[in-house]
């Protein structure tokens, strides 16, 4: 999909500022949904956690983390429950509609990290975390940008396949096998919701550095002033 | 070039972008609490829908060496009220109704006397811990068959002397590893494991492995589904 790219002419004082449009309908439906599915999944994952907020077998049962219930959804385990399983549906659905967007319309290329992406990360790493140099722009997003988004791709999707794991451990014991058993099928849930809060984080920080206009092309997919010139 | 729109026209652009998210505002239905729960009926609906078709009839759930057992004294003991209700095991029958050629009374040695199985199967709680338990017993499919039950009805209903209840389709009641079981690791059942009969089903949640059996009802249409499904928790949840 090639991006579009306009001038906005403010016809009183002849200003001139460029636009582009860097985010289709779909990307943003699909981002704003998600956000709530997964704000809603981990709210109702770490109540159900509260169930038993441990791993392995009961015996010996020791608690490994006492989440508040104040940073839980839900209420009781039924409760947490019927979010969980209700939601679940609306973040998978979410997930394949963007994975099926981004391949049918050529917009992966926005964001998949390939090899030639690799040279970029580190003058990126410099830049965000050592007050490197300013690395030149080219693309929506950058090499960083790219391998994070990729990234938290893969790991929606791992979140997706441990789960159903844990939820049917019969059904699919191929994929419980895959993750070393029930019980670390349980653990590698758990651990991918912190990696992609831990993305969520990251992200939200970014969202603030880079501005207004950045936030807005979320909304309406057009970015003003853009960093980069639109090929 | 690039196309060249005035500034106004640019804004009514972008406010028409933004107006096509206004579907992501539904999601704040799930915030009003009248609404929350036919949401919810319908989600879980939905899951419990998908349940049933991954459910597969002939795969059976691993099964475990007798080494992988959790010992017996540390097997959990989980009930929703009482650990012994009492049972008079010399008076005790399993009172039969519903879809089957013959209701009745049946004695624990007329269950005894069906080909026992015996299996070392994953115990799940919905809670997310489990043990691996030794559990003996006839097969419910043998059962139902001595006792003409209609297998094209939809549930096994289940009660018990503590009152809890329970339902399971027929599919799985009919799973060649599910058992009315009278022995945990080769013993009887002891009074808080559920004496003297119990339901020990691999392919569901723990819940719905009722103790301390009193009645069972072949049926098509249930009045109640379960003392948990009755409160909110998924009514098939298989594993």
């Amino acid at each position: 999909m090639a991006t579009q790219l306009i001038a906005i002419e403010n016809t009183k004082t002849g200003e001139v500022t460029e636009a582009v449009y860097e985010h289709p309908f779909i990307v943003r439906l699909c981002h704003w949904v998600n956000a709530v599915s997964l704000f809603v999944m981990a709210g109702s994952g770490l109540q159900i956690f509260r169930a038993f907020p441990s791993f392995g077998a009961k015996i010996p049962q020791k608690d490994l983390l006492n989440w508040p219930k104040s940073l839980a959804i839900g209420g009781w385990l039924g409760g947490a429950l019927q979010w969980h399983l209700t939601f679940m549906w609306i973040y998978i659905g979410t997930g394949l509609l963007y994975l099926g967007f981004l391949v049918f319309s050529g917009n992966y290329k926005q964001v998949l990290f390939v090899p030639r992406d690799i040279s970029g990360v580190w003058p990126m790493v410099r830049h965000y975390f050592f007050f490197g140099p300013t690395p030149p722009v080219r693309e929506a997003y950058n090499p960083l940008q790219k391998q994070a988004y990729t990234s938290v791709i893969i790991l929606g999707a791992l979140s997706v396949a441990t789960g159903f794991a844990v939820w049917k451990p019969i059904q699919f014991s191929w994929l419980a096998w895959m993750m070393g058993g029930f019980h670390y099928a349980r653990l590698w849930h758990f651990l991918i919701m912190w990696a992609m809060l831990a993305f969520v984080f990251g992200h939200l920080v970014m969202v603030v550095l880079h501005g207004w206009n950045n936030f807005v092309s979320m909304l309406t997919g057009w970015k003003k002033d853009p960093e980069y010139i639109a090929k | 070039m690039t196309t060249r729109i005035d500034k106004t026209k640019f804004k009514n652009r972008t406010r028409r972008e933004l107006l096509k998210l206004t579907p992501v505002i539904a999601l704040g239905a799930f915030a009003i609490p009248s609404l929350q729960e036919p949401l919810f009926k319908a989600g879980l609906g939905f899951s419990d829908w998908a349940s049933k078709l991954l459910f597969r009839s002939g795969h059976l759930a691993t099964t475990f060496s007798d080494r992988e057992l959790t010992p017996f004294s540390k097997f959990p003991i989980n009930d929703y009220d009482v650990d012994d209700p009492g049972v008079d095991f010399d008076r005790w029958t399993l009172t039969v109704t519903g879809a089957v050629q013959k209701p009745g009374d049946y004695a624990l040695a007329q269950i005894e006397a069906l080909p026992r199985f015996r299996q070392n199967t994953r115990h799940v709680c919905v809670e997310g811990w489990d043990v691996i338990g030794r559990f003996g017993g006839a097969r419910l499919s043998d059962f139902l068959k001595m006792l003409g039950a209609d297998l094209t009805a939809r549930y096994v209903y289940v009660e018990c002397a503590d009152n809890y209840y329970e339902s399971l389709d027929m599919a799985t009641a009919l799973h060649p590893q599910t058992l009315l079981c009278y022995e945990m690791y080769d013993q009887p059942l002891t009074r808080e494991h559920g004496a003297p009969l119990r339901l020990s089903i691999p392919t569901k949640v723990g819940y719905k492995q009722a103790k301390y059996l009193t009645d069972l009802k072949v049926m098509n249409v249930l009045e109640r589904v379960g003392y948990w499904e009755d409160q909110g928790y998924s009514k098939f949840y298989g594993l």
